[in-house]
């Protein structure tokens, strides 16, 4: 079993732990990054245009530019998932089995968001036979077909785009009036004459033969019609924050959720920073740039506080 | 193992070892991350188990023929029958658990 105590433990492999790590390793912190998904969400976009140094790339092509700056600089980064974290005599212990364990003096929780589900009756059982949150994994399977895309946000934006390239139509269902994405999405959402947009609108139910999805139910009629016949069912309406490791430790978290920080990203358990979207930063604002902004300034934070013997303040 | 539409059904179907199928693409972020992972278990289970990749691109038709509309998703074969489906990266204790199950059944 190791025995030997790091200076910080990163859970997340996203954009804030990875620059939580560079920025470790170049202060000279013994660390570890352990993430069950490298890159985390920004994996599973089709592409970033709004990350500074890259006019345009891919999610994972980012994550493997990330992981690859990580790596070089010394880190390790397990792709292993976290089965739970305990704070015993002021020392962490990050556990990934039963006989597994690591241990820090500092644990910095970057462990982004979850995927909502839109919590009706097909959802689960349609999953990958239709319904699907991951539109860069599975949108090839739906060429030439109708799909629905069901969220406002950037990210549903990017995916209806990306969509009208393979599917024959893509229907946005938004509850809500207008987009929320950024009005350079709403113009390339209009220039595209397959994709539709429907406002105000819930989907309460995804409709299948048993073997696969063959629709969505609307709350409202759209075009005097409460059904969309559709194959394809995209699911793109945020996330929760995966805080469910921390909890037990006391954190506080905020109305939403999110893991309640100061400005330099501790929270109110003293040795306990977190970074990127799971914190409760920058409000519904989630972007690569404000993660990675967040995971340098969590490992100044760590620094500081690991060379000061500081307090956590523990106000936010 | 490389599995395609020309050697699915000796491997796969007509296999005695059950098989686990993992089916992926490049371009599917969450598949880069379960293709090391799959490697290292083909290795772990060697003998007991055989374990290929099969391309979604390059085999549409097993793809389609077996409904896999969403990736990664690994389907164990038994005697040339589907036993288990795994849809999305459920990390590598969750391949170790469908492994561990489809042995003991």
């Amino acid at each position: 079993m190791e025995n030997k105590v790091y200076d910080l433990i990163i859970v997340g492999a996203g954009p804030a732990g990875l620059t939580a790590s560079i920025y470790a390793s170049r202060y000279g912190l013994r660390h570890l990054v352990i993430g069950s998904q490298e890159g985390g969400a920004l994996s599973w976009a089709a592409e970033v245009e709004n990350y500074p140094g890259f006019k345009k790339i891919s999610g994972l092509d980012l994550t493997n530019k990330m992981v690859e700056q990580v790596k070089t600089l010394g880190a390790e980064v397990l792709a292993r998932e976290v089965v739970s974290i305990e704070k015993k005599d002021g020392i962490f212990e990050v556990r990934l089995n039963k006989n597994q364990f690591f241990q820090s003096k500092t644990l910095l929780v970057a462990t982004g968001t979850e995927r909502r589900k839109l919590d009706v009756p097909g959802e689960a059982k349609y999953l990958g036979k239709g319904v699907s949150y991951c539109t860069t994994c599975d949108g090839n399977f739906f060429k030439e077909k109708a799909v629905a895309m069901v969220g406002g946000s950037n990210a549903a934006a990017l995916g209806a785009y990306y969509l009208s390239e393979i599917a024959s139509k893509i229907y946005l269902v938004y509850r809500r009036r207008p987009l929320r994405a950024e009005p350079f999405w709403q113009e390339r959402l209009r220039e595209k004459p397959n994709i539709e947009i429907i406002y105000e609108t819930n989907v309460i139910e995804i409709l299948g033969d048993e073997n696969k999805a063959t629709g969505v139910k609307l709350d409202k009629a759209y075009q005097g019609k409460k059904e969309l016949s559709l194959e394809g069912v995209f699911v793109e309406i945020g996330g929760f924050p995966g805080t469910q490791l921390v909890k037990a430790l006391g954190v506080e978290l905020d109305e939403g959720g999110f893991i309640k920080v100061t400005v330099d990203m501790k929270t109110n358990i003293e040795g306990l920073f977190a970074a990127g979207d799971v914190a409760n930063t920058t409000g519904e604002f989630r972007q690569i740039v404000t993660a990675t902004a967040e995971g340098a300034i969590a490992a100044n934070s760590i620094y500081k506080y690991l060379k000061g013997g500081q307090k956590n303040e523990g106000k936010s | 193992m490389q599995l395609d539409e020309q050697n699915f059904e000796e491997e796969v179907l007509k296999s005695n070892l059950p098989v686990l199928v993992d089916f992926s693409a490049n371009w599917c972020g969450p598949c880069q991350m379960a293709g090391p992972i799959i490697d290292q278990l083909a290795e772990d289970y060697k003998g007991k188990v055989k374990i290929g990749k099969l391309n979604v691109d390059e085999s549409p038709q097993i793809a389609q023929k077996y409904m896999v509309m969403s990736i990664p998703t690994v389907i164990i074969f038994k005697n040339g029958k589907e036993i288990k489906r795994q849809i999305g990266f459920p990390g590598k204790e969750g391949y170790i658990k469908i492994l561990e199950e489809s042995l003991k059944s």
